[in-house]
């Protein structure tokens, strides 16, 4: 027996529900969601579907986006900061598919951002939705195995342990050798992973006017920090939390207060450091700002260099 | 008895997206008014806003307390056609609970908080009051507000902040609150202070 499979396309339509999830799940989802953002900080455990990617790909965010985008949203998506890397383009390409979406490269014209390990160079503004993609919710995890304990810490704001790895990391290496997923403590109560950002993004979190969504989808778990709410990075008072800096600036677009990644160019030694930003370190080009490896790099056809 | 039942959302997926848009930013920025949509004909007792919520929100998973008289007339009728959803005698038994703002009881303790190692378990009531502004004022600050914000919602019991505040002070535990009128709802998590009533 042949089994006819269509697959949806231009001509064909769609056999599934708006943003691909159906009404009873994204029910589901936002009332868990809800939860989440009058408890900010706090894991809502939530029924997690299948996905038409595998988990660990971003299926967590991808439900989040799916229960709340509508018509009216411009949607981005990034993927260690750059809008043109494999997760963010099926994402992106996923909901172009599913719920007709209208999308967007740029961070001002999004009103949903959904993120793999960065939060954009340019600042956030009221009204935009952060939907980060996180692989482990929970920051005690390493720590302490089981989910029972973890819940009881938790409840009771028994962080003690988390102090402890902070300060043996500081006695072993003289400082808090953690540079990524840093824990926070949200408004003064839970400690929250902040998924795998660098520390660098982590004092962007605080008292974001933008509203965040974290979605856990092999983990199952939901939770938020509203807009204008407190986002601490853990740290001691004689060893204050730092984020990181660089001796150069980015290649590319000579930015010196971007996250910057390094790229290894051959193999003796030679390397440069470009904005993680793709799109920041475009409207930077764009704007007349040149790296000392723009030259380089437009020859070679790996950019466009400005055109101006 | 017969009870006639009003139809519920003409476009389901989109204007349930619309209204939680508006119920997600109700509570991620308390204290601010957010229209919920235009035009909804709710069953008596409910105001539109109550009645798109809980339309967005519930279905069979969640169990709704009503007042009484809602319950056996045609807005428990719709609600049980239209969310699937059951309707509970008890107040702490409810994921949504609908109460009118003048009334003495249940009080908001009554309902549930959730437990402290599930603290999203807890009841999220939605308090149907005569209008969001125009009385007297309330200043909130908590997550959510930049600074703080005032509100001024009328046709609230005596006590009503109070009980409020007694909420407030359970947090992480504690009932969520939204005030509806009209079209419009008001958000009140359990993160939100209540700083000063006059």
């Amino acid at each position: 027996m042949t089994i006819h499979q269509s697959i949806p396309g231009e001509d064909a339509k769609p056999a599934y529900n708006y943003a691909y999830l159906d009404e009873q799940t994204k029910r589901m989802i936002r009332r868990a969601l809800l939860k989440a953002v009058a408890v900010p900080g706090y894991q809502v455990p939530f029924g997690s579907r299948e996905m038409p990617l595998a988990r660990g790909w971003g299926t967590g965010g991808i439900q989040i986006t799916a229960a709340i985008i509508g018509p009216d949203d411009k949607l981005k998506v990034i993927d260690q900061g750059a809008d043109d890397t494999t997760n963010a383009v099926s994402i992106r390409r996923f909901f172009e598919r599913t719920a007709d979406a209208t999308t967007t490269e740029a961070t001002e014209e999004a009103t949903i951002i959904q993120t793999r390990h960065r939060i954009p160079e340019a600042p956030l503004t009221t009204g935009q939705i952060m939907v980060y993609q996180v692989p482990q919710p929970e920051p005690l995890r390493k720590l302490e195995p089981r989910e029972l304990e973890t819940r009881k810490m938790h409840a009771w704001a028994e962080y003690g342990l988390m102090q402890v790895k902070l300060y043996e990391n500081i006695a072993r290496f003289g400082e808090v050798t953690t540079t990524y997923d840093y824990p926070v403590s949200v408004n003064g109560r839970y400690v929250m992973a902040p998924s795998p950002i660098p520390k660098f993004d982590n004092p962007k979190m605080h008292m974001s006017p933008a509203l965040q969504l974290f979605g856990a989808g092999r983990e199952k778990r939901i939770y938020a920090v509203p807009p204008h709410t407190s986002v601490k990075s853990l740290d001691f008072d004689d060893h204050p939390f730092r984020i990181q800096s660089w001796t150069e600036p980015c290649g590319l677009c000579g930015a010196k207060d971007s996250y910057l990644d390094e790229v290894v160019l051959d193999d003796l030694g030679n390397r440069m450091f470009v904005c993680s930003d793709s799109h920041h370190c475009e409207t930077r080009r764009d704007q007349g700002h040149r790296g000392p490896m723009l030259g380089d790099a437009s020859t070679l056809h790996l950019v466009d260099e400005a055109k101006s | 008895m017969q009870v006639t039942i009003s139809p519920g959302f003409s476009d389901p997926v989109f204007q349930s997206q619309a209204a939680f848009r508006a119920l997600l930013n109700a509570l991620a920025e308390p204290g601010l008014v957010q229209q919920v949509a235009p035009g909804f004909a709710a069953p008596e007792g409910l105001e539109p806003a109550t009645a798109i919520a809980l339309l967005t929100l519930a279905d069979y998973e969640t169990p709704i307390w009503l007042p009484p008289a809602l319950r056996d007339g045609p807005a428990g009728a719709w609600l049980r056609f239209h969310c699937g959803a059951a309707l509970v005698d008890e107040p702490a038994q409810a994921s949504f609970a609908v109460i009118d703002g003048m009334t003495s009881s249940p009080l908001l303790a009554d309902f549930n908080p959730g437990t402290d190692q599930f603290p999203d378990r807890s009841t999220t009531v939605l308090v149907q009051c005569a209008a969001l502004g125009g009385g007297d004022s309330v200043t909130l600050s908590g997550p959510g507000i930049a600074g703080s914000r005032e509100i001024a919602p009328t046709g609230l019991r005596p006590g009503f902040w109070a009980e409020l505040t007694e909420n407030a002070e359970l947090y992480p535990l504690g009932i969520d609150v939204i005030l509806s009128h009209g079209e419009a709802v008001i958000g009140l998590p359990r993160s939100t202070q209540i700083v000063e009533t006059r």
